[in-house]
């Protein structure tokens, strides 16, 4: 065995063994406390590198789209293609005033984007990127992201109330309203992966789909949950056509009207980074994640699938998605502030729980793709 | 006439006593003069019950710059530089109005190639005007990529005006006796070309727009105007024409070289936002037309009928003449003293500021992402509302 044998990788398909920084953590710590802290602060350094990083990214990434759809060129001026704008503008917030207006609650003020940006983080975490890019998994991992990705209105709710301006506040409750409406819709879809799937654990959702991703291995209830699930974490994120919450046209910029400097960019980084989230979550649950395109009982196939690695999997599902979401942006007009609540109340809820139903049925009689396996 | 000061507070009372007691849901709170709808200046006071509008109160003054007033210290050719600066986007016909009221009050002829210059002008600038406020609305309604877009393509007609005008925005351009320097030898060419150019973008305008549910969902049957309103405000324009009452003076009244020209004069039926928004659309397309068949026959001739005077000196008495802007009716009225180029008065009847008035009517009941859309379907342009 000592010899490398391309034809044995063929063979066997691979199995993938998910080692999450933190598991790596604890099962060094009986032997040695150093590697146990080592691993911990691998996790720290991993979370805050993938924040700061993914965030320069993608708003550089949105610019040059959103410069694209619009017959331009986006930031061409810091470096080379403008690479550089989001880093100068990063400075420049750092360095400006930053301001809390009169007769604000200045507790509130300054802790609100703090919150915001919290959330982000503690989603950031349970994020499976790769088997091995991962900080950690829990049992309760779908739970968990729902009672997480609830937390981040928290953030907005209070920046626009204790900013002491009108429309902050109108802002933030329709944040509240929009959040939390939509909150049910993402979870019913996301359920429907959890029956299928039979576990609540991130990495298990993605191992269960070794045989073909849930979005077409779940005969129509996969694509259904997906198109919710997409429009739903869209207005949770509050992204056009669900920006009511900034709508800038109408509210100035809504909840972070009063937001300067750091604190702002807090707001803003949360937002981006969120978007990621959503796309990444989306593309785990329904996409199958870091799992290579397979289809159940192909090996050969599967096989030439693995060869792609399974970061580089996730990085285009993810990508596309984000794209998806970019576009939406850069296309769509805003709905007002009742119709979108009518699209969550009205439609979107009602077809939510009928697919779930289904989604039930069809499990129980193991209608969908490769049930044995 | 007695002119009385109030406060706020008390003009608040005064156009609403119900507004301060036994409303504790309501709130008060200002749109504008600084807020990215307000496209300049313009305030709105608007008394909420929740996110819905209860009460909208256009309050004027923050961008007057007494150009009327001027007008009573300058020749009547020196006030035309000033007409520019009323609703910058309709520079041109501004210009016009003013040569029009002057050319009738003292008789002064204009020769055919003069009236078909400014006329392809006037309508060149008309879809350019219509063109921004397309791109405004898109961004008004959340979509900021019409906002580019319709920038984009008036640009390529800013610098058509600039190749024969000298300016951009400001054109001073038309005089009395006729206009300030002929065409350009390209400008035809030119213009047959933008042509060409913007016919199917305006069908990828309606691609983008018109077909998306959403923006029908904020527009249709949102501050619907009905024509009796309409008529009682004052409205002009295309705000009028979508009430459903064909007024249109280029039809109505014809002048330059609009009688001439085949075009129809698309009119709404219920006057809601979408019927605002629709007019405007088909009025790109006629725009286009009229230009097209102005092309196809330019007349020779002098630019300039008369030797262009400093002095006009007009009669004794009261002149008024009114033209199509892109916004409605742009009343001229000049008050002269007789013996002295300069005028006793002027007085502008602008089309936005009746335009305006009927934000009081519609924004009541709708909420405050309604009331963005009614006032960028009003298309508004402060500094004509103000003067």
């Amino acid at each position: 065995m000592s010899v490398f044998s391309p034809a044995a990788v063929i063979a066997a398909p691979q199995v993938f063994e998910v080692k999450t920084l933190a598991s790596r953590a604890a099962t060094a710590l009986p032997g040695s406390l150093l590697e146990s802290a080592l691993y911990v602060l691998l996790a720290v350094v991993w979370i805050v590198a993938l924040l700061a990083l993914t965030g320069l990214a993608l708003i550089y990434l949105e610019r040059k789209i959103a410069g694209h759809f619009q017959c331009r060129l986006g930031p061409m001026r810091v470096g080379p293609h403008g690479i550089f704008q989001t880093v100068a503008d990063t400075i420049k917030l750092l360095v400006k005033e930053d301001f809390v207006p009169d007769g604000a609650d200045k507790v509130l003020h300054v802790v609100a984007p703090f919150l915001a940006l919290t959330a982000t983080i503690l989603l950031l975490v349970i994020l499976p990127l790769s088997p091995i890019l991962q900080a950690a998994d829990m049992n309760i991992g779908v739970v968990y992201v729902t009672a997480i990705s609830g937390f981040g209105v928290m953030g907005i709710l209070l920046g626009g109330w204790s900013s002491n301006n009108k429309w902050s506040m109108i802002g933030a409750m329709r944040a509240g309203a929009q959040i939390i409406s939509y909150e049910i819709s993402a979870t019913l879809a996301l359920l429907v992966v959890v029956l299928f799937a039979g576990t609540l654990r991130l990495s298990g959702i993605v191992q269960s789909q070794a045989d073909g991703w849930w979005i077409w291995r779940a005969h129509g209830v996969g694509v259904v949950a997906f198109v919710i699930y997409v429009i739903a974490s869209t207005a949770e994120i509050n992204r056009t056509p669900f920006d009511i919450p900034e709508g800038e046209s109408e509210l100035a910029a809504g909840f972070h009207t009063e937001y300067s400097g750091i604190r702002f960019a807090f707001f803003f980084l949360a937002e981006f980074i969120n978007m990621f989230l959503v796309a990444g979550f989306a593309a785990t649950f329904f996409w199958g994640g870091w799992m290579p395109f397979h289809v159940g009982g192909l090996d050969g196939f599967n096989s030439v699938m693995d060869l792609v690695p399974a970061g580089a999997w996730f990085a285009a599902k993810t990508s596309a998605l984000v794209f998806l979401v970019m576009w939406f942006r850069w296309t769509f007009p805003r709905l007002r502030v009742d119709q979108m609540m009518r699209l969550e109340w009205k439609i979107l809820l009602p077809v939510g729980f009928v697919n779930l139903f289904a989604a039930a049925l069809v499990v129980l009689y193991g209608l969908y793709f490769f049930p044995g396996t | 006439m007695t002119v009385q000061a109030y406060t706020l507070d008390d003009l608040v009372k005064r156009l609403d006593p119900q507004a301060t007691e036994g409303a504790s849901q309501q709130y008060f709170l200002n749109l504008g003069p600084q807020h990215p709808a307000a496209h300049g200046v313009l305030r709105v006071m608007l008394f909420l019950d929740g996110e819905t509008v209860v009460r909208a109160i256009p309050v004027l003054g923050y961008i007057h710059r007494g150009i009327e007033k001027m007008g009573e210290s300058l020749s009547t050719r020196q006030f035309i530089h000033l007409t520019d600066r009323l609703d910058y986007l309709s520079a041109l016909m501004n210009n016009w109005a003013v040569a029009r009221t002057v050319e009738k009050a003292a008789g002064i002829e204009v020769s055919p190639r003069a009236e078909w210059i400014r006329t392809i002008m006037a309508e060149l600038q008309r879809l350019q005007s219509h063109l921004l406020w397309l791109g405004v609305l898109g961004m008004d309604l959340g979509a900021f990529t019409p906002f580019l877009w319709g920038f984009r393509d008036r640009e390529e007609l800013t610098y058509i005006f600039e190749e024969t005008i000298g300016a951009r925005l400001t054109m001073n351009y038309v005089l009395p006796g006729g206009v300030m320097s002929d065409i350009h030898p390209e400008f035809a060419a030119r213009v047959k070309k933008y042509v060409a150019y913007i016919r199917p973008k305006i069908a990828e305008y309606e691609a983008l727009l018109s077909g998306n549910v959403i923006l029908e969902e904020r527009l249709r049957n949102i501050g619907r105007l009905s024509a009796e309103d309409a008529v009682s405000i004052g409205a002009t324009g295309p705000v009028l024409r979508a009430s459903g009452v064909a007024l249109d003076l280029r039809k109505a009244s014809p002048y330059g070289a609009y009688d001439k020209l085949e075009f129809q004069v698309p009119v709404g039926t219920v006057g809601d936002s979408w019927d605002r928004y629709w007019v405007r659309f088909e009025e790109m397309r006629q725009s286009i037309a009229m230009i097209e068949q102005l092309l196809g026959g330019i007349p020779e001739g002098p630019h300039m009928s008369v030797k262009p005077a400093v002095k006009v000196k007009l009669p004794e008495g009261v002149h008024y003449g009114q033209l199509e802007t892109a916004r409605g009716i742009l009343g001229v009225f000049i008050a002269a003293a007789g013996g002295s180029d300069v005028p006793y008065r002027i007085h502008l009847r602008s089309p936005t500021f009746n335009n305006l008035w009927s934000v009081t009517r519609l924004a009541p009941g709708w909420r405050i992402a309604d009331l963005v859309a009614i006032l960028t379907t009003l298309d508004l342009v402060i500094p004509d509302i103000e003067r």
